[in-house]
């Protein structure tokens, strides 16, 4: 076991843990000894086929899920129940058809009952470098889809987690929108400092956004294999999701992943 | 973003003005055919009892009911005015049907808090929703007395269905939605009040739309019974001494209040989907 000093370097912990969900008819294993280790700072994407138990993963490091056994941690401390520390993005935007595009944003400040003034303050600001400063008052029907996530993106950091946990959340997007926010959101998230948990079934879009690629196994869902992922750069920077698309790394990454999942298709 | 770009201009092109004319047009078709069934409807009943193709002691004529509506704006001591008739019975419907959403909305909340009560009550709704409730209008009298039993029926004929509905409506609410409230650490009280409350607003309407007429159903059936003033009395007291014309009179103006309350209710709708 790691000693404490390690431990308390660690933004994101699991140890051991295990997921059963209880049904009339039995109970169904979700993951099984899960153990994984984030820094502050790193972009960590988790991929695995559907029904994996990528998503109840995310469900458990943001406190909506209890494990089973073992200990979920954040900061060094147990996991207790959702925590501002950490801010969720889930497969669709889910705004609020009732809210204007300002009040969803600043849905969780409202929750977690943050200064408003301040939150209001903080939501115009990434909505407006989002580029969606003209549609404050707006309603969500009135924005594309690739707007609705960005309002979404803003809704996430205007409480100002440390740790933000990506659920597939470009999976309802069409494939330019899914890559242009992608390089957005990858991009936004590297400057602020977050640490991020990218769960997703598209290889391509693991590779391209983050530095470590964690594989789980059809159910019940084990950690299969880790990779890194390292670009050669001239100037030492990571690459952008887009760029990465690009590199020469890419295709051998992409690869290996691939052979990794063992993708069938049924039928 | 086209989605957008529309709603910033529309420049008016002829192909555009042309469509817009046609949808003016058929909204007037609609229209007009609407007024023109209204109106066939009453000369066929002004004519046919006036050719004795039906009896006329029966069905009474249109061209009759305004001086009898002219006749019963007196009051007597023996009889109220028919306003003092008319407010009575709107009175009791709305005091019902706001009480029925009151306690529905409450009883809803209560149902989706403790998903326990909702699994023990759950035959009870059903069964109590499925009663004829105007079977209790003799029982409401005489627990209740006159006014009382009125107010009661008017109540009890809308809530269970009310209490049905917004639970359903409750329960319809995206579960995504609340996990999105969740991961930001809300309470059950927030989850009520922030996503489940506001997103059943459509519900709410549909409910109101229900029980608004379901209560002017037991205010006039209990008036039957009960009372001695309101338009279900005053219909009842017409049909007993045998004038046609005080009953229609009283059937008029009772479709008159339904029309008045569907238009305020349809107004009500517009303004809170203009949110949605």
């Amino acid at each position: 076991m790691a000693a404490s000093s390690t431990a308390a370097l660690l933004k994101v912990e699991l140890r051991d843990v295990n997921l059963r969900y209880f049904g009339l008819e039995g109970e169904t294993e979700a993951l099984r000894g899960i153990s994984i280790a984030i820094e502050p700072g790193e972009f960590v994407a988790i991929i695995g086929q559907s029904g994996c138990g990528k998503s109840t993963l995310l469900s458990l490091i943001s406190g909506i899920l209890m494990p089973t056994d073992g200990a979920v941690l954040v900061d060094g401390r147990p996991v207790t129940g959702p925590s501002r520390k950490v801010g969720y993005m889930l497969q669709q935007d889910y705004l609020f058809e009732w809210r204007t595009i300002l009040e969803n944003a600043v849905l969780g400040a409202e929750i977690q009952g943050a200064d408003m003034v301040k939150a209001r303050e903080r939501a115009t600001g990434l909505l407006t470098r989002y580029g969606l400063g003209q549609f404050l008052q707006h309603l969500p029907r009135q924005l594309s889809g690739g707007m609705r996530q960005r309002v979404a993106l803003a809704r996430t950091l205007c409480t100002e987690p440390d740790i933000v946990l990506l659920d597939e959340p470009f999976a309802a997007l069409d494939s330019q929108t899914r890559l242009a926010l992608a390089d957005e959101v990858a991009v936004i998230l590297r400057r602020e400092r977050k640490t991020a948990i990218l769960v997703t079934h598209d290889i391509g879009e693991a590779v391209s956004m983050a530095e470590r690629v964690i594989v789980l196994s059809r159910r019940p869902g084990r950690v299969k294999s880790e990779h890194a992922i390292c670009f050669a750069n001239s100037d030492g920077a990571r690459p952008t999701p887009l760029a990465a698309r690009n590199a020469p790394e890419f295709n051998g990454y992409f690869n290996t992943l691939w052979q990794e999942l063992e993708v069938h298709v049924e039928g | 973003m086209s989605k957008v770009e529309s709603l910033a201009g529309a420049s008016a092109s002829p192909q555009y003005l042309a469509w817009l004319a046609r949808e003016r047009r058929g909204h007037l078709v609609v229209r007009a055919t609407q007024l023109a069934i209204l109106v066939v409807f009453l000369i066929l009943w002004e004519m046919l009892p006036k050719a004795l193709i039906v009896n006329p002691v029966l069905t009474s004529y249109p061209s009759a009911l305004w001086p009898t509506f002219v006749e019963l704006l007196k009051s007597t001591p023996q009889q109220a005015s028919i306003l003092t008739h008319t407010w009575a019975t709107v009175l009791a419907t709305v005091l019902g049907f706001t009480g029925a959403m009151v306690l529905g909305v409450v009883i809803a909340a209560a149902l989706w808090w403790w998903n326990t009560l909702y699994k023990v009550l759950d035959p009870y709704l059903v069964v109590a929703n499925a009663m004829p409730k105007t079977a209790f209008v003799p029982i409401f009298y005489i627990w209740l007395g006159a006014t009382m039993s009125i107010y009661g029926m008017s109540l009890a004929i809308s809530v269970f269905i009310t209490i049905l509905m917004i639970y359903s409506g409750f329960q319809g609410i995206d579960p995504n939605k609340i996990k999105l409230a969740q991961t930001f650490g809300a309470t059950k009280g927030q989850i009520l009040r922030k996503v489940v409350l506001p997103g059943s607003v459509p519900t709410l309407v549909a409910a109101l739309k229900v029980n608004a007429g379901l209560s002017l159903v037991g205010v006039v059936v209990g008036e039957f019974q009960s009372a001695n003033v309101g338009l279900g009395y005053l219909i009842q007291y017409g049909s007993q001494i045998f004038k046609m014309n005080i009953v229609m009179t009283g059937i008029t103006i009772l479709a008159i209040v339904s029309s008045v309350m569907y238009l305020a209710i349809s107004w009500l709708e517009a303004a809170v989907m203009r949110r949605r």
